[in-house]
């Protein structure tokens, strides 16, 4: 089974995948080579000295010498120095990815056991998986229902935590077009009683997906709110009717709920409350999810939420279609 | 010898205690240390006690270990995977790191090395150890009572909303609070008040030191996790809504009282072990320790800047930028005074005459390890490395490197070291070295594998995971099985000692801080009479012998 | 040197007020334990052990603090709203209670410096009435809350409030009364137990530790509610 993956093309990072990531790896770069030189300082003495000062017999002199106030304030300066600079060299990534630049595209992420959700301004809702545009950057509002998550594309080197009742936020700009996996960083805890065989470990399973596409491809799927055209418009009409709480007050068996219902109600004559009369067809189901306040049926409440701005004509298509199915 | 302790265990008996009496055998039966105030006999008492510890939160790290040989399921469910390492890293800190070595070597020694009888206040001391033993109770109760899988760090609203022991677990900690400002408060009104004459500050012990600032860090910090965990089981129990977002309370305060505690809680864990390795690395080498001053305030600076940069830990979890700045350059001050110790001890090894035995075998292994640690930890101060390394597997082998490859390693270390002044018996020396070397190849194989997995993105607390890490784990895992085997090896050898090891001298390695002076092992009142320090700890220099020296 | 008989090793009196330690008034069964040199020392430990102890209280206190300063910058119109249902004559006796005992705290202590058993017990007993009292007026305080409903967070159920979380403040008022309450139940303990022992004799001007070291720690119960009142019943 090939799983989701993170591109590793060196022995320490995975494979630089947005304008950030040279950022930080230039900051890695820096700190590990000043690591490695402090390292050998230490430890090539220490050796040595073990090795030509190891004890011969018992008794030997030893030196008297028990400071040095010269040598004490070079290793106290230096390393001051050296330490600044690591400062500042950490500081200017950390304060490019603090500021989104003024165009990016927002997206809403909710975080809540164990999934993410991303909605786009134009309403569209795309769950455990986040299409963006390759070469533009891209800002995340984030915030949690329940315990606290955190966003972490490896790839990107970006990782913010989404907490409940507060909104965070993280930017980045994908340099190459490709799929990564998103890990939920912060520790969210395990799914009580059975496990579900889709989030089996909970925080760990807690995945989703970053696809960056041409900004074409891009711009033409956001258009069409995300469907899939593969699929004929009455299956994807039968998720949505689930999927946005439309069977919450509209039953397809005849039941009378909050609304109508749906059994055989494509080509039924409605009466309104005005008391005019209308067929339903196309143009009125389209209507009727857009702007329900505009027609409103005999004997309900005019408390149908507004779908315009929502759903995008596809996805009324396809629910169209499937309302037609109601017979 | 220049200190004047006049014949040790030779001498005549003014009180109390018949000839060859000493602290161990001066009263007999369960009840006597139950009872006892000796500090030698509550230090025993904490080292059996926090090896205990250590041992059970060892054996949580092997299940750990395990489950991780392959992704998804190897040997247990997600649920008992999460409290596996919770429990790990709660006993690990607050049942084992935090009270070990001031507990058991503190106690046992720090009287001793200023020549006092006992601690200020033995019976607070007594105390210490029975809010210990009670706190480890409660801690543990989450074993029977439902599990505990929040993590050591308790994060709200996770803790504050699931089921398991949170409560119990959370009281444990807070009364294990209390043993610690205890034992913190008795030990700096004894260094205060208790040295005998002749004990300067600057001729105490640097181990003391360390505890002193120790001692600081426990007595300013541990209050506010005290009433960080009160608030902690008030909001779970009654809902009263300070840290509950849903009730208008604020999740990231509780991560910032959390760590305004648990940052200077890092130092309360390294700080006594800095402490030995001086202690180890002065007498093994037989020579003056180098920059003496320089080590014993670079402690207090460490604990003091170490109250200002617990923000490090949130660098990525909703702080403001400012802070995260502010918190950021704090760390890297931290490093200092650190990097001064370490350059200390490596400058004492010079024109020294180094025996290495087992406990410098250990000390040598600290330095090569907590460089490590010390060092990764810049990696994670730094603003732009830390929203890459954050809450991943290098995170884990950073702090593994400082608290298992510190301090750890310098307890195992100092625990050889005066393991035959403390028992009056001699471990065998090869396997001790044996067993250095086996936890350091051990130790590498464990936790080097997981800087690199954390650098390629393997996030920590993860039960599953992508498959490609898997090799590094499995390699992981197999390496904790060889840190199993040299601990195994450890538990032999200390525990045949007491058996069959040969009788150990007053001063095995010819050291010449206080407790080398008195018998082996000690008797009750430590020395039979108050002995008059005329030099340093020491001083080595210009002495044939290597025992006795000028002045300092 | 011997170290369990009563004088052991004592050269001078340590360094109060009173003049040199008169041996007639020793108190029958004080010894210096077996670990100190003198009775100055033990009495110095002694005395730097219980400041340590109220360094650490402090900071206990002052994580409260911290968290009050920090909710009520954050929902400052619910806090001034809800400040307003505190009973501020209540507050105000409070804390005039607590400031007399304090007072007769320290002459509790006075007393037992100049070997006055008698005002020693008496005072001890008036502090002990305060912190009672005290208690009584907060029972009233409280049970008046209950029965409003201005509890914390959940079960806050309070009426003809206009901002958005009156909960929080009452949360901040509840544990920092609360908790600063249980220590006045722990030093009405404490000063029950120095009174017994006044009582029997004990103290004497060579030895007074013990009533001291409990009488800081009900200055500093004190100096919490001096805080506390403000911040909590006045500041709007
Ligand atoms: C014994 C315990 C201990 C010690 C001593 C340290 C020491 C340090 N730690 Fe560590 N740390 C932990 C225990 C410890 N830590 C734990 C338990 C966690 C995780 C908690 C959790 O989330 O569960 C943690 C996490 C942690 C984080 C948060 C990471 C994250 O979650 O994203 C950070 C970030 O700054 C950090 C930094 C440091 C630094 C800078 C030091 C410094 O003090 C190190 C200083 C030493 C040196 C630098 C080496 C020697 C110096 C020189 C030779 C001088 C010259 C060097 C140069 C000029 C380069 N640590
Ligand atoms: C003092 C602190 C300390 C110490 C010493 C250790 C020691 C070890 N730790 Fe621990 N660890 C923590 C503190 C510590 N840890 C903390 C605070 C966490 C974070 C928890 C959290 O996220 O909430 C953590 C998390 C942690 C993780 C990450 C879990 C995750 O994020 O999912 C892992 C994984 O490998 C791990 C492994 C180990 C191993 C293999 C050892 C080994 O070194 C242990 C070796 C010891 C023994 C094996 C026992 C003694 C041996 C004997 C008595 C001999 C007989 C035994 C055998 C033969 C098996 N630890
Ligand atoms: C909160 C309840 C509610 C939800 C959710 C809801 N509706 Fe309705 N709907 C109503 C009510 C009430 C009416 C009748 C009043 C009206 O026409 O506004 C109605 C009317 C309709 C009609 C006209 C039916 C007729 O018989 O004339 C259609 C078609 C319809 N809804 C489709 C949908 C779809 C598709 C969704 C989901 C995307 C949806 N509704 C979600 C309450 C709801
Ligand atoms: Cu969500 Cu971890
Ligand atoms: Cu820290």
């Amino acid at each position: 089974m090939i799983g989701p993956k993170v591109a590793i093309d060196s022995f320490w990072l995975p494979k630089q995948s947005s304008t950030l990531a040279p950022q930080v790896d230039f900051a890695w770069d820096f700190v590990l080579y000043t690591s490695t030189i402090f390292f050998l300082l230490l430890m090539i003495p220490t050796f040595y000295f073990v090795m030509k000062y190891r004890r011969k017999k018992e008794g030997e002199v030893t030196s008297a010498i028990d400071h040095s106030t010269r040598i004490e304030v070079v290793w106290t300066v230096i390393p001051l120095f050296v330490l600044i600079a690591l400062f500042f060299v950490g500081l200017t990534p950390y304060v490019n990815a603090s500021v989104a630049p003024a165009n990016a595209l927002e997206v809403q992420v909710t975080a809540q056991k164990w999934s993410w959700s991303f909605r786009y301004p134009n309403g569209t809702t795309s769950p455990g998986k986040l299409i963006v545009p390759k070469g533009k950057p891209v800002r995340l509002v984030m915030s949690a229902t329940d315990v606290l998550h955190s966003f972490y594309v490896a790839e990107f080197r970006v990782k913010q935590d989404a907490i409940p009742g507060q909104y965070t936020s993280l930017w980045f700009e994908p340099t190459q077009t490709g799929d990564y996996v998103v890990q939920c960083a912060e520790y969210c805890g395990a799914p009580e009683g059975d496990i579900p065989s889709d989030k089996p470990g909970g925080h760990s399973d807690m995945l989703a997906t970053v696809q960056v596409v041409e900004e074409q491809a891009f711009k033409d799927w956001l258009e069409t709110g995300g469907e899939d055209k593969s699929v004929p418009p009455a299956e994807r009409g039968k998720k949505l009717f689930a999927q946005w709480g439309c069977s919450a007050c509209h039953s397809l068996d005849g039941t009378k709920l909050a609304g109508p219902t749906l059994k055989g109600a494509f080509g039924r004559e409605e009466e309104l409350a005005d008391g005019s009369k209308v067929k339903i067809d196309e143009n009125y189901i389209s209507e009727s999810i857009l702007n329900p306040n505009a027609k409103v049926v005999k004997g309900f409440a005019p408390i149908m939420p507004v779908f315009q701005g929502q759903l995008q004509q596809p996805q009324v298509e396809a629910l169209i279609a499937f309302i037609k199915e109601q017979k | 010898m220049a200190v004047a302790v006049p014949g040790a265990g030779t001498e005549k008996h003014e009180h109390g205690s018949p000839p060859g009496s000493n602290y161990l055998n001066a009263q007999s039966g369960v009840w006597s240390w139950l009872t006892t105030v000796d500090h030698k006999r509550i230090g025993i008492m904490y080292l059996v006690s926090t090896l205990i510890a250590f041992a059970l939160g060892g054996f949580f790290a092997i299940l750990v270990r395990l489950e991780l040989f392959t992704p998804r399921k190897t040997i247990m469910s997600p649920h008992m995977y999460n409290q596996a390492f919770t429990l790990h890293g709660a006993i690990m800190v607050f049942l084992f790191i935090i009270p070990s070595i001031p507990g058991s070597l503190g106690n046992f020694f720090l009287p001793i090395m200023i020549g006092a009888k006992d601690v200020a206040f033995p019976k607070l001391n007594l105390l210490s150890l029975y809010l210990y033993w009670i706190g480890a109770l409660f801690a543990l109760s989450s074993l029977v009572l439902g599990g505990l899988e929040t993590g050591w760090t308790f994060y709200v609203p996770y803790s504050s909303t699931t089921s398991g022991a949170v409560i119990a677990v959370t009281f444990g900690a807070f009364i294990l609070g209390f043993s610690s400002i205890l034992t913190g408060l008795n030990f700096i009104v004894t260094m205060h008040k208790l040295r005998a004459p002749g004990v300067g500050w600057y001729r105490m012990p640097l181990f003391l030191w360390a505890t002193y600032s120790t001692a600081v860090v426990q007595l300013l910090a541990t209050p506010v996790l005290a009433i960080t965990l009160l608030l902690l089981i008030v909001e779970r129990a009654f809902h009263i809504g300070i840290f509950d977002p849903a009730l208008g309370g604020d999740a990231v305060l509780f991560q910032h009282f959390f760590w305004f505690y648990s940052h200077p809680a890092v130092y309360i864990m390294i700080l006594p072990g800095f402490g030995l390795i001086s202690e180890i690395i002065a007498t093994h080498s037989h020579r003056k320790i180098f920059g003496y001053k320089a080590i014993a305030f670079s402690s207090l600076a460490i604990a003091l800047i170490g109250f200002l940069v617990w923000g490090h830990h949130m660098f990525v979890a909703g702080q403001s930028e400012l802070a995260a700045v502010i918190f950021s350059f704090l760390t890297f001050l931290v490093a200092i005074p650190t990097g001064v110790k370490m350059f200390n001890w490596i400058s004492t090894l010079w024109r020294g005459s180094i025996s290495l035995r087992t406990p410098m075998v250990y000390a040598i292994v600290f330095l090569f390890l907590f460089a490590i640690g010390g060092l990764t930890g810049l990696f994670l101060g730094m603003l732009g490395t830390d929203m890459h390394l954050h809450d991943t597997y290098f995170v884990v082998a950073h702090f593994h490197y400082v608290m298992m490859g510190g301090t750890v390693i310098a307890f195992t270390g100092a625990l050889h070291h005066w393991w035959p002044k403390m028992t009056g018996r001699m471990y065998n020396e090869t396997l001790g070295r044996v067993s250095a070397v086996t936890m350091f190849i051990g130790f590498n194989m464990t936790f080097f594998s997981q800087f690199i997995l954390g650098s390629r993105g393997m996030p920590r607390r993860y039960y599953n995971y992508l498959d490609q890490y898997q090799p590094l784990h499995q390699f992981s895992t197999v390496g904790s099985w060889v840190i199993g085997l040299a601990f195994l090896f450890v538990l032999y050898n200390l525990l045949a000692s007491l058996r069959s090891g040969a009788k150990a001298p007053d001063n095995p390695w010819g050291g010449m801080s206080l407790e080398w002076q008195t018998a082996t092992p000690p008797p009750t009142e430590n020395f039979l009479t108050t002995p008059k320090v005329l030099h340093g700890p020491y001083d080595y220099s210009n002495d044939p012998k290597g025992t006795g020296g000028s002045d300092s | 040197m011997s170290a369990v008989t009563h004088d052991a090793g004592h050269t001078a009196g340590h360094d109060s007020p009173i003049g040199p330690p008169d041996p007639s008034k020793h108190s029958p069964d004080f010894d210096v334990a077996h670990h100190f040199d003198t009775a100055d020392q033990q009495f110095d430990a002694g005395r730097m052990g219980i400041w340590l102890f109220l360094v650490t209280e402090i900071l206990f206190f002052g994580g409260l603090f911290c968290a009050f300063f920090i909710f009520r910058s954050w929902y400052l119109e619910s806090f001034v709203e809800a400040h307003h249902h505190l009973d501020k004559v209540m507050g105000a006796i409070n804390t005039m209670v607590l400031i007399f005992s304090s007072l007769t705290m320290a002459l509790a202590v006075r007393s037992a410096q100049v070997n006055d058993k008698k005002k020693t017990v008496a005072f001890l007993a008036v502090t002990l009435l305060c912190a009672a009292a005290f208690l009584v007026v907060k029972y009233f305080e409280y049970t008046h809350k209950i029965h409003e409903g201005l509890l914390p967070g959940k079960w806050f159920a309070g009426h003809g409030f206009h901002t958005a979380h009156p909960g929080m403040f009452f949360s901040v008022y509840f544990m920092m009364t609360g908790i600063h309450g249980l220590h006045v139940v722990i030093g009405i303990g404490l000063i029950l137990w120095i009174l017994i022992r006044a009582n029997r004799g004990e103290f004497s001007q060579r030895y007074y530790a013990p009533v001291e070291g409990v009488g800081l720690y009900w200055h500093l119960v004190d100096l919490v509610w001096i805080y506390l009142f403000p911040l909590l019943y006045l500041v709007g």
